[in-house]
C-alpha cells in the first residue's frame, strides 16, 4: 500500500475539506439539540419535542429563524470590529479541526487515504497556535459593543483564557514526552503500540486537561465571560440573528474539537481497544502494522470496514467527552471570579509543573532499568494514580466529598 | 504557487505594519499588528519552518499581543494620541534613524554575497537531511537542548529574573 500521488493527494484533500467542514456544521447544530434534550432530562423536563419526530429538526427551524431575524446595530458601536468580531470567533473554532485524524486509513483505487485533512508535522502545535487567535473574537465583541456588561465579558474572556491556556499547554507536555512527537496520528500510533490510552499512565494530565478544555471553550463552570446572571450574557448582549448564531457555533464547534482532541490524546483516538487489526501507520512511505524483532515492516491490510469501524470509535469517544461537557454545565454552578483565577495560576499551574518534572523522571528512570511495553504503561500509571489521587486529597478540603451531616447546619455556621 | 501565496502574504505584512502606524485607533493598530506577525507566520511555512510559525503564532499573535491588548484596554481608553506625536527635533531624528535603517536594508539587498552570516547558512539538502533525522521540531530541539543548552537556560533566567523584577516593582509602589 502507497502514498497518493500529489494530483490525487488535492482532490482528496478537497473533498476531505468539504466533508468534514460540513460534518462539524451538522454535529454542531445536533449538539444544540443534545443539550436542550440533556438539561431536559437533568431538570425533569420534555426537552423540544414539536418539531419533527423527537425534535429531530429543531435545529433546523433555528436555524431558519436566526437567518430570517433582524440585524441589529447598536448605534454607539464601532461598526467594523462589531462585524469583525463574530467572523474572527468563528474561524479558529472551525479550522483547528483539520489536523485530528477520524479513522483509519481508507484503501481507494488511486492508494491509502489518511483520515485526516492535513497531517501537519507540527500537529498539535497548530492547535494551539489557532486556538490563542479566538480570544480576539469574543474580546472585538465585547470591546466594539460600546456595553459595559459586554467589555466586562470580554475582558474576562480573554483573562481566563489567557491563564487556562498556560495550564492546558503544561498538561500536554506530559504527552508529548511519552509520544516523543507533536503529530496526532503519530499520538494515537503510539497509544496502540503501548497497549495503554494515556487517560491511564498519564491520568492527572488528563484531569487538568478536562479543566483547562472547559474553561478554553468557556462553559460552565468557567462561563464567566457570559454569566447570564452578572453579565447579561456578556460579550454578545449585543448581537442578533447571524452574528449571535456565529458566536453560538464558535462555541460549540470549540466543544466538539476539545472533545475530539480529549479523546484523540487521552483515549487512543480512532483506536479500537483490545484489537490490534486496526493499527496502522506510515514509516517511509509504507503503511505498516508493526516491527518484526529485526525491525522489518510488516505490511498492514487497510479495508473499508475497518475504516468505518474505527471512526466509529472515535465518533464514540469524542461523543462520550461532548455529553461530559453537557453533564457538567447542567449539575454545576458558576465559579466566582476570584476562584477561576486562583485555580488557574495557584494550583493547576505549579502542580502541572510538578507533574511534568514527576513524568519526566519516572520515564527516565524506567528507560535507563529498560523497562518497557506493558510493565512501563502499568509502572506510569501507577505513578500517576498516586499524584492523582494525592492531588484530589488535597484540593478538596472536605477530604472526600463529604458534605455538610444530614438534617443539620455545618459547625461553622452555627 | 509558492512565489504567489510569498507575495500575498508578504503584501500582507507589509500593508499590516503600514496599518499600525496610520491607524488613530489603538485597538486598530493592534490588529493590524496581530495580522502582520500572522502574515510572518504564513511565510514562516513557506520556508518549511512550520515550528517556528505555530511559535510565532502562539507567542506573538496569541500571547503578546493579547497582553498589549489589556494594556490598550485598562490605560488608554479614549486617550488622545496627539499630545504624544514629538514635534521638531525628536520628528527629524525619528525621520533620520528610520531613513538610515531603510538606506542599510536596501544595500544588503543587492549584496547577499557579503552578507557576513553567509558562511553560517545551511548548505543545500543540509535542512532535508535534518528534518528527515529529527523531524521539524527536533531540528530546532536538538541543538537547543544540546549544543546551546547553557545559553537557552541563561535566557530562560534572564526572563525570570526580569519577571520577579517585575512582581517586586509592583509591590514597591502599592
Amino acid at each position: 500500500m502507497t502514498q497518493l500521488s500529489p494530483t490525487v493527494f488535492l482532490v482528496f484533500t478537497a473533498i476531505k475539506v468539504i466533508v468534514v467542514f460540513t460534518a462539524i456544521l451538522l454535529a454542531v447544530a445536533y449538539m444544540t439539540l443534545a443539550e436542550r434534550k440533556v438539561s431536559a432530562f437533568i431538570q425533569d423536563r420534555l426537552g423540544p419535542n414539536r418539531v419533527g419526530p423527537f425534535g429531530l429538526l429543531q435545529p433546523i427551524a433555528d436555524g431558519i429563524k436566526n437567518v430570517l431575524k433582524e440585524e441589529t446595530m447598536p448605534a454607539t458601536a464601532n461598526r467594523f470590529f462589531f462585524v469583525l468580531a463574530p467572523a474572527l470567533s468563528i474561524v479558529p473554532a472551525l479550522v483547528t479541526f483539520a489536523v485530528i485524524p477520524v479513522a483509519a486509513p481508507l484503501p481507494t483505487p488511486w492508494g491509502v487515504v489518511d483520515m485526516v485533512v492535513a497531517d501537519l508535522p507540527i500537529g498539535i502545535l497548530y492547535v494551539l497556535a489557532f486556538s490563542s487567535l479566538g480570544v480576539y473574537g469574543l474580546f472585538l465583541a465585547g470591546w466594539s459593543s460600546n456595553n459595559k456588561y459586554s467589555f466586562l465579558g470580554g475582558v474576562r474572556s480573554s483573562a481566563q483564557m489567557v491563564s487556562y491556556e498556560v495550564a492546558l499547554g503544561l498538561s500536554l507536555i506530559p504527552v508529548l514526552i511519552l509520544a516523543g512527537n507533536v503529530t496526532l496520528t503519530e499520538i494515537v500510533h503510539q497509544q496502540q503500540s503501548l497497549g495503554f490510552w494515556y487517560a491511564l499512565p498519564l491520568s492527572l494530565s488528563f484531569l487538568f486537561f478536562v479543566i483547562s478544555s472547559f474553561a478554553e471553550t468557556n462553559r460552565l463552570p468557567f462561563d464567566l465571560p457570559e454569566a447570564e446572571s452578572e453579565l447579561i450574557t456578556g460579550y454578545h448582549t449585543e448581537y442578533s440573528a447571524m452574528k449571535f448564531s456565529m458566536f453560538f457555533i464558535a462555541e460549540y464547534a470549540h466543544v466538539l474539537t476539545a472533545s475530539a482532541l480529549m479523546a484523540t490524546l487521552f483515549l487512543g483516538g480512532w483506536s479500537v481497544p483490545f484489537w490490534s487489526g486496526d493499527d496502522m501507520f506510515w514509516r517511509a512511505g509504507v503503511l505498516v502494522a508493526g516491527l518484526t524483532e529485526s525491525g522489518q515492516p510488516i505490511l498492514a491490510s487497510p479495508a473499508w470496514w475497518k475504516t468505518l469501524v474505527t471512526f466509529v470509535a472515535f465518533a464514540v469517544k469524542t461523543s462520550f467527552f461532548v455529553f461530559l461537557f453537557i453533564w457538567v454545565r447542567w449539575t454545576l454552578p458558576r465559579f466566582r471570579y476570584d476562584q477561576v483565577m486562583h485555580l488557574g495560576w495557584k494550583v493547576m499551574l505549579p502542580v502541572a509543573l510538578a507533574y511534568v518534572i514527576l513524568v519526566a523522571g519516572t520515564v527516565l528512570v524506567l528507560d535507563q532499568l529498560g523497562v518497557e511495553g506493558f510493565l512501563f504503561g502499568s509502572a506510569l500509571t501507577a505513578v500517576s494514580g498516586i499524584a492523582t489521587a494525592g492531588f484530589i486529597f488535597f484540593v478538596d478540603r472536605d477530604r472526600i466529598l463529604r458534605g455538610a451531616p444530614r438534617g443539620r447546619l455545618p459547625v461553622s455556621s452555627r | 504557487m509558492p512565489e504567489i501565496l510569498f507575495y500575498v502574504f508578504a503584501g500582507t505584512a507589509v500593508g499590516g505594519a503600514v496599518g499600525v502606524v496610520l491607524q488613530r485607533n489603538p485597538v486598530g493598530s493592534l490588529l493590524f499588528m496581530v495580522g502582520t506577525l500572522a502574515s510572518i507566520a504564513g511565510i514562516f511555512v513557506l520556508l518549511e519552518a512550520q515550528f517556528l510559525a505555530a511559535i510565532q503564532l502562539m507567542v506573538y499573535a496569541g500571547a503578546i499581543m493579547v497582553l498589549f491588548l489589556f494594556v490598550i484596554m485598562l490605560l488608554n481608553l479614549g486617550h488622545d494620541y496627539r499630545a504624544d506625536l514629538k514635534r521638531g527635533l525628536g520628528a527629524f531624528l525619528a525621520f533620520a534613524v528610520t531613513g538610515a535603517l531603510g538606506g542599510l536594508l536596501v544595500g544588503q539587498l543587492g549584496g547577499v554575497g557579503e552578507n557576513p552570516l553567509y558562511e553560517y547558512l545551511p548548505g543545500p539538502g543540509e535542512l532535508d537531511r535534518v528534518f528527515a533525522a529529527d523531524g521539524i521540531v527536533g531540528a530546532i530541539a536538538r541543538p537547543l537542548f544540546t549544543d546551546y543548552v547553557v545559553p537557552f537556560e541563561l535566557v530562560g533566567i534572564l526572563l525570570l529574573v526580569a519577571l520577579i523584577g517585575a512582581v517586586a516593582l509592583a509591590k514597591k509602589g502599592g
